[in-house]
C-alpha cells in the first residue's frame, strides 16, 4: 500500500465523503482520511470545512495521526479561530505528558498556532517546558519563546520569558545554548536598541565551549551571534579568533562561511604588524577555496561572498587565481561570478594566464557569459597597464571571429581602452571601421561614433562614416544620437571647411525635429557655442578629458563594511543592505566594521596586498542612482534645508536655461578678449556667474566622454550623468572658485584683527557631528565655531572612514543670515588616507551674501572631495557674532533703551542657573556681552548689558538675578527683535556652561 | 530563517508544503512555479526575490526542493540544509523521486516538523532520527529508552546511539579521491587539484574512540623532526602536502587544530569522515594528446592519443574519451586500436570506451568527420575532451598509516577490530583542451 493515491482523489463530494470517514469508528479509516485530508491541503485545496472533524481526532494514542491533526492545525487555525479553542485541553494535557518527546511536540505546535487565546493558554505550559529536566524539551521550549514573541512580543516581555531564555545561555545542554542563542539573536534584531544579547566576556566563554559541543547548525546559530560582539581590545578580539578558526575544517560549509564573517570582522581589531594577523590571513585562504569544490548552489553563495572578501583584503586569494578557472561544465551562475573574482585578482604577475583564458571563454555558447568575458579583457587593459597591448591585440583577433556580439562588445570595451591610453592604440580603428555596418546595438554604434569623432582627423573618410548614420537618425536610440551630434561637431572643429553642411544638418535634426529635451539642448548649446565663438567651442568640446578609473566598479566603501558584517547570508548573495529586501524592523539595523582604535595602525590596506590602492588611488565614482540623487539635490532643491550654497552656483540652480542665456552670454560676450574657459578659470574677481560655480564637473560632459560604466555616453549638457567621470578625476581649477571671497575676507580679517585682545574664558562649545559617514561615503566631519582675537573660524574634524583616500577638499556656504563665509580655501594640503583624521580650522569672514535662515544662526554647508559633494547643516552660536566694541555708553544705552519700542522687547527665563550676578557677568564678558551697570532692588541684581553684532545690530539686555533663586529673567531688547531668540540661547549655553 | 519549504514534481505541483512562518503565505507557493520552475529561460541563479520573497532551490532528479523565506538568512545555510534533507529522506526511503516524495508524505511531513522548528534547523543527523521517527507509528518506548533518545538528539555525540552492539567489530574505510584536470593543448597543465573523500562503515560496539592518521606531510615532518633525521628524511618522500581539509561533525575540530589529529567517536553504519584536497605532486594517471586538423570546411581531422602514467602492474578501468564534434557533423569514421567508439549524435560527441587498461601503456584512435556546409558565421566553439577513468590507486598520494580503535568499556581491543582499507581513484572533470 503506498501513500501516493491520496493525491488522486478529485471527485465531487469529496468533502462530504471524508466527514463521514473522519467520524468513523475505525482507527484506521480514521488515519486513512487524515491523510486524505492533509494530501488535499497540500495540492492547495481548501479543506477548512472539515475543522471540527478532524480536531476530534487529536485525542489519540497514535502520535502519527496526533502529528497529522496537529499540522492540520498550525494550517487552519488562523482561519477558525473559536474552534482552535478545542484544541487547548489536548495541547495542555500533553504539555504534562510523561514522554519528553510528547511534551516537546505540544510546545511546538502550539507555538506556531497564531491564535491569541490558545497563546494565553501557552504561556504557563511553556514557562514549565522551558524549566523541564529534559533538555529535548527546554531546546524546544527556547524557539517557542521566540514563536511567542512574534505573536505578541509585549506578552513575552511581561511573562518575563526573555530572562528565562536569557538563562538558558548558561545550559548544560549545547543545543539549549544554541536554540536559546537563535531565538534571543531573532527577538534582538526587532529591539536594535535593547540590550537583549548582553554579550560579555562571560557569555562569550560560554558560547566559545558550546560552540565545540553543539550540532553544526547549532554552531552557525552561535558564530552568526558572535559576529555582533564587539571585543573590547585586540587581545580579547585575538582569543576569540583563535577558538574560531577550528571551525574552519568543519565540512559544512555554513559554518565555515560564518566563522570566516566572525574572523574578517574581528581581525579589523588586530594590529598589522602582529604575528597572529599573519597567521590569520594565510588561514583564511584554503577554506575558502575549499568551498568551491562544494555543490553548485554554494559555490554560487561562496563566490558572491568571496567578491566581497577580495574587495575588503585582496591579499588573502591573491595567489589563488587558478581556482576561478571556469569550467566548461560550471553552471552559468558560477561561470559569471568566477569571471568578476577573475578580474579582481588580475594582476601583472597573473595577467598573462587570466588573458589566455578569457579568450578561451570569448568562444564558448553563453551569449551573456561571452559578452563578460569580452568585456572582461577590456577591464584587464585598464587595470594592469603593463597587459594594455596584448589585450587590445586580444580583441582584434577576437574582432575578426565576425561573431556580432563579440565584435560589439569588443568595440565597447575598445573605447575605454582609448580613453585611459589616449593617443596610443589609434592604429586599430581602420580595423574597427570595417565592422560598422556590423553594429546593431546602441551601446556599440554609439561607443564606434565616439571613436569616429574623437580621432576624426585621423579618419579620412571620417565625414561619410558619419553621415551614413545620420541617415536613420530618428530612428536611433537617444544615446547613439546624442553621440552623432557629438562627433559631428568634434569633427567639424577639426575639419571646419569640408563639414559645414553636415554640422548644420545634425545641428537642425537635433533641434528642429526631435522632441527629446536632452537632445535639443544639446544641439542649441553646440549650434550657440559655434555661432558665437568658434574658439571658445574648440576649448570646450575638444577639452582633455579626465581619465577613467579601473576601480569603477569596486562596491562603495561603507556598504562594502555593512556587507562584510552579513558574509553569509542573502546581503552577501543580493549585494545590498539587509534593508534593501527586508521588510519591517528587522534588517535595518546597519552593521559597521569597527577597527581597533590606535589611528596609526588601523589605516587600512597593509601595504602586502593591496596592489590596487597603492597602483593607483582608486576613485569610487558612485552608482548612477546616488549621482541623480545629488544632481537632483544640485539643481533643483530650492535653498531651504540642506540645498546648494546658491550664492557661488547660480549656473547651478537655474540649469541649462541659465547657462544658455546668461551664462554663455558673458562667456562669450566680451569679443576683446578670448573668454575664459570654463575649466581654466582663475580670474578672481571675475563677475560671470558660472565662474564662481564649482564648473569642472559641470562642464567635462561637453566633451562627451563615454563614461566608463555609467553607461551613458556623453550624457546630456550642463551638469549631468557624466558627473561620475568629471567628479572621478580631480579637476585642476576646483579652487578657484573659491578665490573670489578671499580677497574681501582677508580684509575683513584685518579690520577685526584691531578689535581686541584675546579674551579670556571664550565658551566654545563643544564638537558635534554634523556629517555623518553614512550619509557621505565615508567622509565624517565634527566641528565647532570659535571666535579668537575677534576671528570666525570654523574648527573640524574631517575622518575618513571609507576605503580610499579622499582628497581635493572644498567648501562652501549658502546664504546665511549674517553673511558667513569663508575667508580662504579649505586648507587641507595633504590627502587624508583611510581612517586617518585631520584638523582644520577654517577663518569665516562675514561679508558674505545675506539671506535670512530659519532657525537665524542656521549655516548650510557643501564640501567637496574626490568622491563626491556633501552637504549638511550646522548652527554656530551668535557670540561667535559679537564684537569687541560691543559696549555702549551709558547714556547712549538709556536713550537706545527708551527708543527701541517696548513692543520689541522680549522676556526669557533662564532655569536651573547657580551664578551670582559678578560671575554670570565675567563670563558673559568672554562672549562680548558687556555690562554696563548693575543695580540692586530690593535683594535682586539688574546687570544692563549691550552687545554688538557683526551686521551693527545692538542687543540690549537687562538680566535680573536674585540671591538664592536660580532662575534668572532676562528682556532683551532689540531693533531686529529677530534675533532675540538666538541671543537668549545664547545667554543659557553660556551660563551653564 | 526559513519561512517556508516546498517541494514540487517537474510539472510544478506541489508535492509538500509547509509553512514555518506567517510572513510566508500559500501565494509564495505558486510565485516559485510560476517565475522559476515554469520560467521561459534557463535558470540564472539558485537564489531569486520574487516579489520580496527570497527562494532558494535545488533540484534532486525531476524534484524540486525550494526554500523561502523574507529575512536575511545564512543562504550558505539554507542551502546546506536543502542538501541535508535530501540526505535525511534518502536514508529514509532510498532516491528522491516524485513517486518516492508522494508515497512518504506523511514521513515528510513528520521530519520536517522535528529537523525544522520555525525555520530553525534541528539535529538531521539520519541515525538519531531513525531512534524516534519510524514509519511504524509510535513504539511504546520505556521511559529509559525515551531520555535516552532526547539525550542523544539534544547531546553532544547527537549522531551516535549507546548500546550498540556487534559480534563482530569491522571496519571499512575507502579513500576516493578525484582528479580534476584542465589541460591545454599543448599539454601544460592549467590547473589540477584532487579532491579526496575518506568514506567509512564502521561496525563497533559500544562508544568506541578512533583516532585516524595518514601521511600528511605537516605530521610527518613533525614527527620526521622529533625523530632520527634519517628516518624523517625518508618519510618525508612520501607525505604529501593537504591544501585543506574539512571534517565530519563527529571530529574533534579543537584537537586537529593543535595536534593536527583526527580523534572522533564515529557514527554507526556509513559516513564520510572527512573531505580533502591536494594541488602538489599530483599522479595524473592518463594524459590526452589531441590533434584536430581542418581539412577545407567540411572535414575534420581528430587524432587522440591516451597514455597511462602509473605503475605497470596497476590496471585503469572504465576508460571512456569523449571527443565533441560540431553541430554540423553529418558523418564520422572511425579507427581505435583498443575498445570501442561510436559517434552520439545525441551528445554531440565521439565517445571511445576502454575496459581496462595497464600503466605505462598507449592507445589512440583517429577519427574522420565530415561536415555539412552551413552559412552560420559563427565558428565551432572546440569544447574540450574529456574522460572517466578508475584506477584502484590514490592520485594524490595519499596512504592511511593507522587507524585504531580504543573501547575502555567493552571487551576488545584495537586488534580484534578487523579493518579493510581501500583506494580508489576516479576522474573528476578531467579536461583537455583541444
Amino acid at each position: 500500500m503506498t501513500d501516493s493515491k491520496y493525491f488522486t482523489t478529485t471527485k465531487k463530494g469529496e468533502i462530504f465523503e471524508l466527514k463521514a470517514e473522519l467520524n468513523s469508528d475505525k482507527k484506521e479509516k480514521k488515519k486513512e482520511a487524515v491523510k486524505k485530508v492533509i494530501a488535499s491541503m497540500t495540492v492547495g485545496k481548501d479543506v477548512s470545512a472539515l475543522f471540527p472533524d478532524v480536531v476530534n481526532c487529536m485525542q489519540t494514542d497514535n502520535l502519527e495521526l496526533k502529528k497529522l491533526v496537529y499540522l492540520y492545525l498550525m494550517n487552519y487555525a488562523k482561519s477558525q479561530p473559536d474552534m482552535a479553542i478545542m484544541a487547548v485541553n489536548t495541547f495542555v494535557k500533553d504539555c504534562e505528558d510523561l514522554n519528553p518527546l510528547i511534551r516537546a511536540l505540544a510546545v511546538r505546535t502550539m507555538g506556531c498556532i497564531r491564535v491569541d487565546k490558545i497563546t494565553e493558554y501557552l504561556c504557563e505550559p511553556l514557562r514549565k517546558c522551558l524549566k523541564d529536566e529534559d533538555p529535548y524539551v527546554r531546546k524546544t521550549a527556547a524557539v517557542c519563546v521566540a514563536k511567542l514573541h512574534d505573536i505578541n512580543a509585549q506578552l513575552v516581555e511581561d511573562q518575563g520569558f526573555l530572562d528565562t531564555l536569557k538563562d538558558l545561555i548558561s545550559d548544560s545542554n549545547p543545543m539549549v545554548v544554541a536554540n536559546a542563542v537563535a531565538a534571543l539573536s531573532e527577538i534582538a534584531e526587532s529591539h536594535p536598541n535593547s540590550n537583549l544579547l548582553d554579550l560579555n566576556p562571560q557569555t562569550i566563554n560560554k558560547l566559545l565551549t558550546a560552540l565545540n559541543e553543539c550540532t553544526e547548525w547549532g554552531q552557525i546559530f552561535i558564530l552568526d551571534c558572535l559576529a555582533n560582539y564587539s571585543p573590547r581590545d585586540d587581545r580579547e578580539s585575538q582569543s576569540i579568533c583563535e577558538r574560531v578558526t577550528p571551525r574552519l575544517s568543519h565540512a559544512n560549509s555554513a559554518v565555515v562561511l560564518s566563522a570566516v564573517k566572525v574572523l574578517m570582522k574581528f581581525m579589523e581589531m588586530l594590529p598589522k604588524d602582529l604575528d597572529y594577523y599573519g597567521t590569520l590571513l594565510k588561514k583564511l585562504a584554503p577554506p575558502l577555496v575549499t568551498l568551491l569544490s562544494a555543490e553548485p548552489e554554494l559555490q554560487y553563495v561562496a563566490l558572491r561572498n568571496i567578491n566581497l572578501i577580495v574587495q575588503r583584503r585582496p591579499e588573502i586569494l591573491k595567489h589563488e587565481m587558478k581556482v576561478f578557472f571556469v569550467k566548461y561544465n560550471d553552471p552559468i551562475y558560477v561561470k559569471l561570478e568566477k569571471l568578476d573574482i577573475m578580474i579582481r585578482l588580475a594582476s601583472q604577475a597573473n595577467i598573462a594566464q587570466v588573458l589566455a583564458e578569457l579568450k578561451e571563454y570569448a568562444t564558448e555558447v553563453d551569449v551573456d557569459f561571452v559578452r563578460k568575458a569580452v568585456r572582461a579583457i577590456g577591464r584587464c587593459a585598464i587595470k594592469v597597464e603593463q597587459s594594455a597591448e596584448r589585450c587590445v591585440s586580444t580583441l582584434l583577433d577576437l574582432i575578426q571571429t565576425k561573431v556580432n556580439y563579440v565584435v560589439q562588445e569588443a568595440i565597447v570595451v575598445i573605447k575605454d581602452i582609448f580613453r585611459k591610453y589616449p593617443n596610443k592604440y589609434e592604429s586599430v580603428i581602420a580595423t574597427l571601421c570595417e565592422h560598422l555596418e556590423s553594429l546593431d546595438e546602441p551601446e556599440a554604434r554609439a561607443a564606434m561614433i565616439w571613436i569616429v569623432g574623437e580621432y576624426a582627423e585621423r579618419i579620412d573618410n571620417a565625414d561619410e562614416l558619419l553621415e551614413s548614420f545620420l541617415e536613420g537618425f530618428h530612428d536611433e536610440s537617444t544615446q547613439v544620437q546624442l553621440q552623432l551630434l557629438t562627433a559631428i561637431v568634434k569633427l567639424f572643429l577639426k575639419k571646419p571647411t569640408e563639414t559645414q553642411e553636415l554640422v548644420q544638418q545634425v545641428l537642425s535634426l537635433a533641434t528642429q525635429d526631435s522632441d527629446n529635451p536632452d537632445l535639443r539642448d544639446r544641439g542649441y548649446i553646440y549650434w550657440r557655442l559655434l555661432s558665437t565663438d568658434p574658439v571658445a567651442a574648440k576649448e570646450v568640446v575638444l577639452a582633455e578629458k579626465p581619465l577613467i578609473s579601473e576601480e569603477t566598479d569596486l562596491i562603495e566603501p561603507t556598504l562594502l563594511e555593512e556587507l562584510i558584517c552579513h558574509i553569509g547570508t542573502l546581503a552577501s548573495v543580493y549585494h545590498k543592505p539587509p534593508s534593501a529586501f527586508v521588510e519591517g524592523s528587522r534588517g535595518v539595523q546597519h552593521k559597521r566594521l569597527t577597527s581597533s582604535a590606535g589611528s596609526g595602525e588601523s589605516v587600512e590596506s597593509p601595504d602586502t596586498g593591496s596592489a590596487a590602492v597603492s597602483e593607483a588611488p582608486p576613485t569610487v565614482i558612485p552608482s548612477q542612482g546616488d549621482l541623480l540623487g545629488d544632481l537632483l539635490n544640485l539643481d533643483l532643491t530650492p535653498p531651504t534645508s540642506t540645498g546648494p550654497p546658491p550664492t557661488t552656483a547660480p549656473g547651478m540652480q537655474l540649469g541649462a536655461m541659465d547657462l544658455l542665456g546668461g551664462g554663455l552670454d558673458s562667456l562669450i560676450g566680451d569679443e576683446s578678449e578670448p573668454p575664459p574657459i570654463p575649466l581654466r578659470t582663475d580670474t578672481p574677481q571675475s563677475p560671470q556667474p558660472p565662474h564662481q560655480s564649482p564648473s569642472p564637473p559641470h562642464y567635462s560632459p561637453t566633451e562627451v566622454a563615454p563614461g566608463n560604466h555609467t553607461g551613458s555616453l556623453g550624457g546630456d549638457i550642463g551638469g549631468s550623468p557624466a558627473m561620475g567621470t568629471g567628479f572621478g578625476a580631480p579637476p585642476a581649477a576646483m579652487p578657484a572658485s573659491f578665490n573670489a571671497p578671499i580677497s574681501g575676507g582677508l580684509d575683513d580679517l584685518f579690520d577685526l584683527g584691531g578689535g581686541g585682545g584675546l579674551t579670556m574664558g571664550t565658551y566654545i562649545p563643544p564638537k558635534s557631528v554634523w556629517l555623518p559617514a553614512m550619509k557621505a561615503k565615508g567622509l565624517e566631519i565634527s566641528g565647532t565655531f570659535v571666535r579668537r582675537s575677534g576671528v570666525i573660524q570654523m574648527e573640524m574634524t574631517l575622518n575618513n572612514k571609507a576605503m580610499s583616500v579622499m582628497s581635493d577638499f572644498a567648501i562652501q556656504f549658502n546664504r546665511n543670515s549674517f553673511g558667513l563665509a569663508p575667508a580662504g580655501p579649505l586648507q587641507i594640503l595633504t590627502p587624508i588616507s583611510p581612517n586617518q583624521s585631520i584638523e582644520a580650522a577654517l577663518p569665516l569672514s562675514t561679508v558674505g551674501p545675506v539671506m535670512k535662515m530659519e532657525p537665524l544662526n542656521n549655516l548650510q554647508v557643501a564640501v567637496k572631495n574626490n568622491i563626491d559633494v556633501f552637504y549638511f547643516s550646522c548652527q554656530y552660536p551668535i557670540s561667535m557674532l559679537f564684537l569687541e566694541d560691543g559696549k555702549m555708553e551709558r547714556q547712549v544705552f538709556l536713550a537706545t533703551w527708551k527708543d527701541i519700542p517696548n513692543e520689541n522687547e522680549s522676556q526669557f527665563q533662564i532655569k536651573d542657573c547657580h551664578l551670582n550676578s559678578d560671575a554670570a557677568s565675567n563670563k558673559l564678558q568672554g562672549s562680548n556681552i558687556f555690562t554696563i551697570a548693575k543695580r540692586t532692588v530690593e535683594g535682586q541684581d539688574m546687570l544692563y548689558q549691550s552687545m554688538k553684532l557683526t551686521n551693527g545690530i545692538w542687543v540690549l539686555a537687562e538680566l535680573r538675578v536674585q540671591a538664592g533663586n536660580p532662575n534668572y529673567t532676562i528682556s532683551l531688547k532689540c531693533r531686529a527683535p529677530e534675533v532675540s531668540q538666538c541671543v537668549f540661547q545664547n545667554y543659557e549655553t553660556v551660563l551653564k556652561n | 530563517m526559513i519561512g517556508g519549504l516546498f517541494i514540487y514534481n517537474h510539472k510544478g505541483e506541489v508535492l509538500i508544503s509547509r509553512v514555518y512562518r506567517d510572513d510566508i503565505g500559500r501565494n509564495a507557493v505558486d510565485a516559485f512555479r510560476v517565475s522559476v520552475i515554469h520560467a521561459r529561460h534557463q535558470v540564472r541563479s539558485p537564489v531569486s526575490n520574487i516579489a520580496r520573497t527570497s527562494f532558494f532551490h535545488v533540484k534532486r532528479s525531476n524534484v524540486w526542493l525550494a526554500a523561502a523565506t523574507r529575512q536575511n538568512v545564512n543562504a550558505c545555510m539554507v542551502f546546506e540544509f536543502l542538501y541535508k534533507m535530501c540526505d535525511v529522506m534518502t536514508a529514509y526511503f532510498g532516491k528522491i523521486s516524485e513517486e518516492n516524495v508522494k508515497n512518504n508524505f506523511v514521513l515528510i511531513y513528520e521530519l520536517l516538523d522535528e529537523i525544522l522548528d520555525f525555520g530553525y534547523p534541528q539535529n538531521s543527523e539520519p541515525g538519531a532520527l531513525k531512534t524516534f521517527i519510524t514509519q511504524q507509528g509510535v513504539k511504546s518506548q520505556s521511559k529509559e529508552e525515551q531520555s535516552q533518545i532526547t539525550s542523544q538528539v539534544t547531546g553532544q555525540i547527537g549522531w551516535r546511539r549507546e548500546g550498540i552492539k556487534y559480534r563482530r567489530n569491522e571496519l571499512f574505510l575507502d579513500v576516493m579521491e578525484s582528479v580534476n584536470l584542465l589541460m591545454s593543448p599543448q599539454g601544460q597543465v592549467l590547473s589540477a587539484h584532487v579532491s579526496g573523500r575518506v568514506v567509512m562503515k564502521s561496525y563497533l560496539s559500544g562508544m568506541p574512540e578512533c583516532k585516524f592518521g595518514m601521511n600528511d606531510k605537516i605530521v610527518i615532518d613533525k614527527q620526521g623532526k622529533a625523530g632520527s633525521n634519517d628516518d624523517g628524511a625518508k618519510s618525508g618522500k612520501q607525505s604529501i602536502a593537504i591544501d585543506d581539509c574539512t571534517f565530519h561533525q563527529c571530529v574533534r575540530l579543537s584537537k586537529f587544530d593543535s595536534e593536527r589529529s583526527i580523534s572522533f567517536i564515529p557514527p554507526d553504519g556509513d559516513y564520510e569522515l572527512m573531505r580533502y584536497r591536494t594541488t602538489k605532486d599530483i599522479i595524473l594517471p592518463f594524459r590526452v594528446i589531441p590533434l584536430v586538423r581542418e581539412v577545407g570546411r567540411t572535414k575534420l581531422e581528430v587524432k587522440v592519443v591516451i597514455k597511462s602514467n602509473f605503475k605497470a602492474s596497476l590496471l585503469a578501468q572504465k576508460i571512456e574519451v569523449m571527443i565533441p564534434t560540431p553541430l554540423n557533423t553529418s558523418g564520422v569514421q572511425l579507427i581505435c586500436m583498443k575498445g570501442k567508439a561510436k559517434y552520439k549524435a545525441s551528445e554531440n560527441a565521439i565517445v571511445w570506451k576502454v575496459k581496462r587498461m595497464a600503466g605505462m601503456k598507449e592507445s589512440q584512435i583517429s577519427a574522420e568527420i565530415e561536415l555539412l556546409p552551413t552559412n552560420d558565421k559563427k565558428k565551432w566553439a572546440r569544447p574540450p575532451i574529456s574522460m572517466n577513468f578508475e584506477v584502484p590507486f590514490a592520485p594524490s598520494g595519499l596512504k592511511v598509516r593507522y587507524l585504531k580503535v580504543f573501547e575502555p568499556k567493552l571487551n576488545y581491543s584495537d586488534h580484534d577490530v578487523i579493518k579493510w582499507v581501500r583506494y580508489i581513484g576516479k576522474s573528476g572533470i578531467y579536461e583537455t583542451r583541444c
